[in-house]
């Protein structure tokens, strides 16, 4: 038995059969991306949770400080939202780490051996944060959604990535696109689901945080596990019917690069501060945008109006993940990102403009666009890869890229909020506050134009040798 | 079971999960025109 399950998860037993079609990879992938894509829906469990005890408001004695940490397993109080956020920022350090760690081991296990151990994580993560909810220990929550749930992010999140390329070689850009377009999207279903599961076991004298932490890991793992079921690699030689090779490119490799080894490359570099500034630009305002729209227009945007922007925000963040990745098999991942940083560029400068001139439409209109282009910037990297370093590999190269996400995450954030408070603190009008912040991110993206610019072809010598690239198959 | 009904199924688990979420960030986005 345990024998069987482990051939299921090898991966010469995901060899696809002869007529396999490729069109079932994209919704195996999704299965995975969609679960593990609640993890930006994750803020909707804070609330509740900061009251597991008070109920209908917080009871005091939880919070931190500093002489009492040891004491905070016991700590008699409820949880304040400041601890309850190390949860998120704990689970999304573990997807950089675990992705750049892992993605050697993803890569040469094959997709469903890790989308396995991504669904094993990710359920257990949510049911020992079950655990940690039940006997009130929030480092139980940090080990598992923060630490066990992290390392299923960056698992899952890469673990179909090379075996979208190699089903579309003629359109990569579309298929990655179309996974990282879930990772977007899973939070609109676990927004809801959320609220209305804790609604289900809320009562006057308890909250139902835990039973809806164990209802959804289980229901993530039945679906991640279809998606595992699901995936297939495609036989070696495989190619789709009438398939033409795309003509030979300077940026278009059809050689391989050894994971490793393209850390040593100026071009993994390059595109690892095109990723990082372009998200740094974007996750900024995502954040923000509610507090913002708000700020700058105020009379003009309430609180309800600037819900309904992050919302719209939102779906254009998940619908430029599949719309620029799909352009950019038809213009080049080069000139993709030159698009996001010139169009980024005008956009953000224009911003402060349109407060100025009190236009709310041309301000939706900039952040929309602008939002598109963040997504579009995680679903295009993967493409940009594949044409740099070969497709031996990509998966790989990608989970140690993520790391510039990890990294924006921390800039984005601290740039707006800080600069804000900076200026607030400087006399500067609070619908004011803001401008700066906004040429600033028109700066880099201006320096993200410039390292775009800069990729030329992997030199030859960084290419693994025809012998080499078959023993690693 | 056959590719197509594969399809249909496999399609059908995601794409309607997501359909749903999509509509229901689509209800609370309108807020913003109201």
């Amino acid at each position: 038995m345990g024998r069987k399950a482990v051939g299921f998860l090898d991966k010469s037993r995901t060899v696809a059969p002869p007529g396999y079609t490729r069109w079932l990879i994209p919704p195996a992938a999704l299965c995975v991306h969609l679960c593990i894509g609640q993890a930006y829906a994750f803020s909707v469990f804070n609330i509740p949770l900061s009251k597991l005890i008070g109920i209908t408001a917080q009871a005091p004695g939880g919070a931190w400080n500093l002489s009492r940490l040891i004491a905070v397993p016991s700590a008699p109080g409820d949880w304040s939202l400041a601890q309850l956020g190390w949860i998120f920022s704990a689970a999304i350090f573990f997807l950089g780490v675990s992705a750049a760690v892992c993605g050697r081991w993803v890569e040469e296990g094959g997709p469903r051996r890790a989308m396995f151990t991504a669904a094993l994580c990710w359920a257990g993560g949510f049911l020992l944060s079950a655990l940690g909810v039940y006997v009130h220990s929030i480092w139980l929550i940090y080990i598992g959604y923060g630490f066990i749930g992290g390392i299923a992010l960056g698992i899952g999140y890469i673990s179909p990535v090379s075996t979208l390329i190699k089903w579309f070689p003629d359109r990569p850009g579309m298929a990655t696109g179309m996974a990282i377009m879930g990772f977007g999207g899973g939070a609109f279903i676990a927004s809801p689901l959320s609220v209305w599961l804790m609604g289900k076991f809320t009562t006057q004298t308890h909250v139902g945080v835990a039973e809806a932490f164990i209802i959804m890991g289980l229901i993530y793992f039945v679906f991640m596990m279809v998606g595992a079921w699901l995936v297939k690699i495609p036989a070696p030689g495989w190619q789709p019917e009438g398939f033409v090779a795309p003509r030979a490119s300077p940026l278009i490799t059809k050689n391989h690069v050894f994971v490793y080894q393209a850390l040593k490359t100026p071009q993994f570099w390059l595109i690892w501060w095109v990723l990082c500034l372009n998200v740094t630009a974007g996750i900024g305002v995502l954040g923000q945008a509610s507090a913002m729209s708000q700020e700058m227009f105020p009379g003009h945007i309430t609180a309800i109006a600037a819900a309904g922007l992050v919302g719209l925000m939102s779906l254009f963040n998940m619908g430029g993940r599949f719309a620029w990745a799909t352009v950019s098999d038809f213009i080049g991942r080069k000139n993709t990102y030159f698009i996001f940083f010139v169009l980024g560029t005008v956009l953000y400068a224009m911003v402060p403009t349109s407060g100025n001139i009190g236009s709310v439409p041309l301000f939706v209109f900039c952040f929309l666009i602008i939002i598109s282009m963040y997504g579009g910037g995680f679903s295009t990297v993967p493409a940009y890869l594949k044409d740099m370093f070969g497709t031996r590999y990509v998966g790989a190269i990608h989970g140690l890229l993520l790391t510039a996400w990890s990294m924006a995450g921390i800039f984005g954030p601290v740039l707006v909020n800080y600069i804000r408070a900076y200026n607030i603190a400087h006399g500067i009008p609070k619908a004011d506050a803001y401008n700066n912040t906004m040429y600033l991110m028109a700066v880099l993206l201006v320096i993200g134009f410039f390292c775009n610019l800069a990729i030329k072809a992997v030199n030859s010598r960084h290419h693994m040798t025809a012998d080499e690239a078959e023993q690693m198959i | 079971m056959g590719n197509g009904l594969k399809l249909v199924l496999a399609w059908g688990l995601v794409g309607i999960p997501l359909a749903w979420g999509v509509v229901e960030t689509a209800i609370n986005a309108a807020k913003l025109f109201q």
